[in-house]
């Protein structure tokens, strides 16, 4: 497979449409292209967890995630997500860039608990972070997707979450290593915010999927 | 929907037996199977332990051919069932048609090849 560069697979990452009419309640934004080629570049350049890997990509939308796997090489990846409209996209997306190792299953991952365990190898997710009436989902998220790596999960989190994120990694004995610090500008959560974006720091994680859950 | 991708899916109705909603039974409406059986290229990605909890290959209407019942005790190894089992998993498509819950018989439609596997508020 012929090496993709970091520019190029942020170029293509460019061309993935993305939420139409993002619903604020299921914080559907999409990874920035530029974010996710370096995230996913580190994961494939540094760690070798996506060439010929099983991927499952947790809360896809889009599939911004999914296609950029697919584009490194991953051998089959699926992307789950609770939203029809963002998979109709997804969809779409697929289709343009003549992905066949992509499939899309609409689920709601609070409901998945450990009835995938270990199916695959990595899970690349950017899950909701939980501030929309939603608390906790964050951590839901992280617990599934652990559950169901063999080898890794790699996921965003609110840095003012680390701590927390932290003492639950020692107590599911997980290893966990902060790969980066971002910024994200999210889009005002809600109308009386003055601005049209609010700028969040957020981490990019790594957790070996070692596992004394439950 | 790809087989493998079937082959990780469950129900989630409430209230079913321990290890219960699997493996859900396929209904074809419309599919596409690409390739040959068996397919020239090698297993690539052979998939690498595409059966869940062993033993449970299920009952596929589409497939041209048919598998083992249960996978064979040396499959790793075994380079004609890996191509078979590549081409079963990876190359055979569900467009149309729905997954029903062994337990339940709850119906999950497919549409446009993507399940849906959530529940209505009053059943979960
Ligand atoms: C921050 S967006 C990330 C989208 C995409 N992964 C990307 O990187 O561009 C979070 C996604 O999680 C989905 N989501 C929210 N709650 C969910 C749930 N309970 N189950 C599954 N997906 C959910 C939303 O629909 C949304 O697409």
């Amino acid at each position: 497979m012929k090496k993709l560069k970091l520019k190029e697979l942020e170029s293509c990452l460019q061309q993935v449409d993305t939420f139409e009419n993002p619903k604020l309640l299921l914080e559907q934004y999409p990874t920035r292209p530029h974010i996710a080629a370096c995230m996913l570049y580190t994961i494939h350049n540094t760690f070798d967890d996506i060439e010929n890997k099983t991927i499952a990509d947790l809360g896809c939308g889009c599939g911004m995630l999914s296609i950029g796997s697919a584009m490194l090489g991953a051998g089959f990846c699926v992307g789950l997500d609770i939203d029809a409209d963002a998979l109709e996209i997804f969809n779409s997306n697929i289709e343009d860039f003549e992905l066949t190792n992509v499939n899309m299953v609409q689920c709601d991952i609070c409901s998945l608990s450990d009835s995938m365990s270990d199916t695959f190898d990595t899970v690349i997710m950017n899950p909701p972070f939980g501030t929309k009436h939603n608390k906790g989902i964050d951590m839901i998220f992280l617990k599934t997707a652990l559950q169901m790596a063999k080898t890794a999960v790699y996921s965003l989190h609110k840095t003012s979450t680390r701590q927390h994120i932290e003492k639950k990694a020692a107590e599911w004995e997980v290893k966990m290593e902060v790969l980066a610090e971002l910024r994200f500008d999210l889009p005002a959560s809600y109308k009386f915010h003055k601005k049209k974006s609010v700028d969040i720091e957020v981490d990019f994680i790594r957790f070996s999927a070692k596992k004394v859950l439950n | 929907m790809k087989l493998l991708t079937h082959n990780l899916l469950s129900s989630h109705v409430p209230g079913l037996r321990p290890g219960g909603g699997f493996p859900l039974r396929i209904e074809v409406r419309e599919g596409k199977c690409e390739g040959r059986d068996p397919p020239e290229t090698p297993p690539v990605p052979a998939p690498p332990s595409p059966l869940r909890g062993r033993g449970r290959l299920v009952e596929i209407p589409l497939l041209p051919f048919s598998l083992p019942p249960e996978p064979l005790p040396d499959y790793e190894a075994n380079e004609e069932f890996l191509r078979r089992l590549h081409h079963v998993l990876l190359e055979v498509e569900v467009l149309e048609g729905s997954l029903q819950c062994p337990d339940s018989g709850r119906r999950f439609p497919i549409s446009r090849g993507v399940p849906n596997m959530l529940l209505t508020e009053e059943e979960a």
